[in-house]
């Protein structure tokens, strides 16, 4: 690693004006399960390092009046065995179930792993489809962003680099709502051939998908909303074929690249075999709420 | 630029003057020289480097040293008390738990942060909480029969 001066910020007011002096110069440290790695490899070289970790009240999962409020330093293990989590949205439990091992989880934070912006995270799919919105501070003001707008390229975020990102929220699922989020993977816990999110909302009593989120992880630059794939469902009823389509649509909306995980055509064969998967697991869940 | 770094390591207290962009690994290794804890891929793949901070099993090899201040580490020289193995380094020996021992330092760890957390593991519990240690000479069967070994054991 290349020497750098190490900051360690008292509360979100000096992280703020320590940024806003150091900007470019400087890299936030939350649980460093990414950054410590590209600082080794010196593919940042930061002038500082501003440690955050230690800043009081971003560590929390509160079940607010509309929607789960999660803390940006809160870890992957803490969002893994939350019971609030698994109630209201298991998807993203099983999610994190599947986020490297137990000891990146361990120390990592949920406000680190989306802004590295890594394509292949297993967060972003989830909120994506679930609709959540990412809270960012800075010494200018606050700003709120959906995370299906977060990311703008391989590991790049609409974050300024004076921007600390707080929060993520997710709105409560209406009843008749259900999501489901699968990485298919070498091994559980590797990088994805693919990752596929889905969240559907049926009208009760016609068994007629009023709306459906698809997006995918993995299968471009960034995390990817696969956004005719979900509006070609609604309005529809729930058949094996409306979905089968879906899936067919989806696999077109990736936008993958050969690599060790697999070829072009065979990571758009997964999209579509585990978008008709999950939304099939999407629909029993809405179904049973 | 060096600076104090405060912190305890399997019960003593420690004071060290590091560069802040060292990691847990290198201060324990390097400052500290307990070198029981090994430096294997340095990218927080392999687990060779794990070691309890705060009750929680973490990489040291991706956990910058400053994060380590005022917190409590535990390393595998922390296990054995007064001249007696720990019982999951017992049941590693009784059960034939490694042949080249790079990997069980971190092994240990993991295993005994997942029997604090979990005293009695089923198999899964233990493939779970040691998905992030490899080891490339056993197998895992015996590992896996050691930390079951070791959980089946009411412990004091
Ligand atoms: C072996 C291994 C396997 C992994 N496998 C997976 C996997 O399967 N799935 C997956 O999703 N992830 C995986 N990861 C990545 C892991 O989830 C992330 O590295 C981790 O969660 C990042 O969080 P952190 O707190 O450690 O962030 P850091 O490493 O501290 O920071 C990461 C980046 O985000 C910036 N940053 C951090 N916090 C903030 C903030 N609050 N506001 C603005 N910018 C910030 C930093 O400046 C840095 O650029 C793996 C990592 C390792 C080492
Ligand atoms: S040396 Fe830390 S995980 Fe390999
Ligand atoms: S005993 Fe050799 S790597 Fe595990």
């Amino acid at each position: 690693m290349r020497p750098f001066e190490y900051l360690a910020p008292k509360d979100l007011d000096e992280a703020c004006s320590l940024l806003s002096k150091h900007r470019d110069e400087a890299k936030i440290l939350s649980g460093g399960q990414s950054l410590v790695a590209l600082l080794r490899q010196r593919l940042v070289s930061p002038a500082y390092v501003i440690d955050i970790r230690r800043v009081p009240g971003l560590d929390y999962i509160r079940e607010d009046k509309d929607g789960l409020s999660i803390g940006a330093l809160t870890t992957h293990r803490t969002v893994e065995t939350s019971p609030a989590v698994a109630k209201r949205f298991p998807m993203l439990a099983e999610a994190e179930h599947r986020l490297a091992h137990r000891q990146v989880r361990n120390w990592g934070t949920i406000g680190g792993n989306l802004s590295h912006a890594d394509p292949g995270g297993d967060l972003a799919p989830s909120l994506i489809a679930l609709g959540a919105v990412i809270k960012v501070v800075s010494a200018k003001g606050k700003r709120t962003v959906p995370v299906a707008e977060f990311f703008t390229d391989y590991l790049v975020t609409v974050l300024e680099p004076d921007e600390i990102l707080v929060e993520v929220a997710i709105p409560y699922l209406k009843a008749g709502s259900g999501g489901a989020y699968h990485k298919e993977s070498i091994r559980a816990g590797d990088r994805p051939i693919a990752a596929v999110a889905a969240v559907v909302s049926l009208d009760g009593k016609a068994g007629v998908i009023k709306s459906a989120r698809i997006a995918l992880g993995g299968v471009g630059l960034t995390p990817l909303e696969a956004k005719e794939a979900g509006k070609s469902l609604a309005g529809k009823k729930a058949t094996a074929g409306v979905v089968l389509e879906a899936g067919a649509i989806a696999a077109r909306e990736a936008q993958p690249t050969a690599d060790v995980e697999g070829s072009v055509e065979y990571k758009r064969h997964i999209v579509g075999l585990l978008t008709r998967d999950m939304l099939n697991l999407a629909l029993t869940r809405a179904q049973s709420k | 630029m060096k600076m104090p770094l405060q912190f305890r390591v399997n019960g003593e207290d420690y004071e060290v003057y590091v560069e802040p962009w060292k990691t847990l690994l290198e201060v324990l290794r390097d400052e500290l020289e307990l070198t029981g804890t090994k430096a294997g891929c340095l990218a927080g793949e392999c687990g060779t480097c794990t070691v309890i901070v705060d009750g929680k099993a973490v990489k040291s090899c991706l956990m910058l040293a400053p994060q380590a201040a005022g917190r409590e580490i535990m390393t595998v020289e922390g296990l054995a008390q007064g001249g007696k193995l720990h019982p999951l380094q017992q049941a590693f020996i009784d059960h034939f738990a490694f042949q080249c021992g790079f990997c069980t330092p971190g092994m240990l760890m993991s295993s005994k942060a997942l029997l604090d957390e979990n005293p009695h593991p089923t198999a899964d519990d233990v493939k779970e909480g040691l998905y992030g240690n490899f080891c490339r000479c056993t197998g895992y069967v015996k590992i896996l029969e050691a930390v079951l070994a070791a959980g089946a054991k009411p412990r004091g």
